[in-house]
């Protein structure tokens, strides 16, 4: 395929939003795993969250 | 499942973890499909291969807008009803329509470079980009200023609101502006001219990058949730200790 | 005497007083003027081109600086609570606050423009159109402004956030100003539409500013 004089421009553009892209893919995965790192921990520990306790307990 | 459940963010997570992989599964087939009609599209007469540009750089910016949009409907929802799931959507929708706003710059500003001569002209639309980009950024500096989450959601939620009244109002001046400055641009090609050879592929990209906001959105609200139960289990174990 | 009045007096008595800010709007808008020269050259035609525009952005840089500290001080000292506990709607409470905050630093700013204009080599039967322009087009700035101010102190931030958040905003006033004001002094387009314009935004901000505003504040601070 012939991408004429400007070939430099085009793929420049399609590396760039591929760029951007992947850079956003990768910062919501990793954090996705981050924060389910962090929630398993604290989970472990034996924190536990208001609703997982059952109605009777208020802070 | 009736959508009034999805304010529980407990049943929003499950939702997402079943939808999640089916809606990527069919942004990446639409991708694919999409890239494969834009390789089967003809050049254009007057700029040759450069208009293959434009299929990133028109579906980018329709982004870009509509990340200010889902931020207006958020607003309303976390002013209006205190939906605690709008501020998550209100959120984590600043920094990917950023993120598009920032790419329909770099692509226009490349897609100039052949078709201007120079890389930055202020071209009514690109400079009204530009201002969207500058209040997508306010927008990030004033959640990344903000410490307690409640307080930040409802200062952008107004925040929000105010810039989807002063968008339009900003188009008009900036394009009232540029044409006291210098005349229209050669990108201003009139919606109903560009050929059906070229709107096909460019309707299924943008179609495709949609599926890809939303896939993005989906999983960075589903992010936030996670986090802010990380900070109430941290807050509650402070308070226990 | 109305609450509207009354608070528009006490704002008004508390910045001509010492440690007040009212002067000080003027007096930077008067130093950056003063500074332009020396980064873009003494060319008394280069000068007056431009004049209008660094008139127009002075003016913008100065009214923002000078809001940061708007609800800041109320604050601090409780009299914000007062008010938002008052009997007088928020909205109205914090448009007095603007208006009084426009009296004391728009307007030196504005009296002192002819002065600037002579300066910047701007002819003098044009400076009346020039001011003009800001008397029209400063209400819209401080409007604009004070919903950032509220946004800052719902936030407990200031300073440069509020710049950064409210001069996008105000990019329709700074073209329809700096416009008119052009028109005025070399034209050729006509001074009406972009004056008329620049009126219209002032009094939709007029409205929409306090109402924002009000809505920030109450939902920072309860």
């Amino acid at each position: 395929m012939n991408l004429g004089p400007h070939a430099d421009f085009i793929i420049a553009s399609y590396a760039v939003t591929a760029l951007v892209v992947a850079g956003l893919i990768a910062w919501i995965a990793t954090d996705y795993s981050a924060q389910k790192r962090l929630l398993a921990d604290l989970e472990q520990r034996g924190v536990t969250r208001r609703s997982r306790r059952g109605g009777g307990d208020t802070p | 499942m009736a959508v009034i459940d999805l304010a529980n963010p407990t049943r929003f997570l499950t939702l997402v973890d079943r939808v999640l992989p089916w809606l990527a599964g069919v942004t990446a087939l639409v991708f694919a499909y999409g890239l494969y009609r834009v390789l089967g599209a003809p050049d254009d007469y007057q700029q040759g291969a450069t208009v293959k540009i434009m299929f990133l750089h028109v579906p980018a910016a329709w982004l870009g807008m509509m990340g200010w949009g889902v931020m207006t409907v958020a607003a309303l929802g976390t002013l209006v009803w205190r939906h605690p799931l709008a501020d998550v959507a209100g959120k984590t929708a600043a920094p990917i329509g950023a993120a598009f706003t920032f790419i329909c710059l770099v692509t226009g500003s490349l897609w100039g470079r052949p078709t201007w001569g120079t890389y930055w002209v202020w071209d009514a639309r690109l400079t009204s980009v530009l201002v969207l980009f500058l209040l997508y950024l306010g927008m990030l500096a004033l959640y990344w200023a903000a410490e307690d989450p409640n307080r930040s959601a409802r200062a952008a939620a107004i925040l929000a609101l105010v810039g989807a009244v002063n968008i339009p109002i900003i188009k008009f001046s900036v394009e009232w502006w540029n044409t006291l400055h210098q005349p229209a641009s050669i990108m201003r090609a009139g919606g109903a001219a560009i050929d059906a050879s070229i709107l096909i592929p460019l309707l299924i990209m943008a179609l495709a990058f949609t599926l890809l906001f939303f896939t993005l959105h989906f999983a960075a609200m589903r992010n936030e949730i996670l986090r802010r139960r990380v900070r109430s289990m941290r807050i509650m174990q402070a308070r226990s200790a | 005497m109305s609450p509207f009045l009354a608070l528009l007096a006490r704002d008004m008595r508390l910045a001509v007083r010492v440690g007040g800010g009212a002067l000080m709007g003027a007096l930077f808008y008067f130093i950056v003027v003063a500074m332009m020269p020396f980064a873009i050259g003494p060319d008394l035609n280069l000068l007056a081109r431009i004049g209008p525009a660094i008139l127009w952005l002075g003016a913008l840089l100065a009214s923002l600086l000078a809001l940061d500290r708007l609800f800041a001080t109320d604050h601090d000292d409780g009299s914000l609570d007062l008010l938002m506990m008052g009997a007088m709607p928020l909205e109205l409470a914090v448009a007095a606050k603007a208006i009084a905050h426009w009296l004391t630093t728009a307007v030196p700013l504005i009296v002192i423009t002819p002065v600037l204009g002579l300066m910047l080599n701007i002819d003098m039967s044009a400076m009346g159109w020039v001011a003009l322009t800001l008397l029209a087009g400063t209400p819209a700035l401080t409007f604009i402004g004070l919903i950032g101010a509220a946004l800052a102190v719902a936030l407990r931030r200031g300073g440069l956030l509020l710049a950064v958040l409210v001069l996008p905003l105000t990019i329709p006033v700074l073209i329809f100003g700096v416009a008119a004001a052009n028109a005025a002094i070399v034209g050729p387009a006509p001074f009406g539409p972009p004056f008329t314009i620049l009126c219209a935004l002032s009094l939709a901000s007029l409205v929409l500013g306090p109402v924002a505003a009000a809505a920030a504040l109450r939902q920072g601070l309860e």
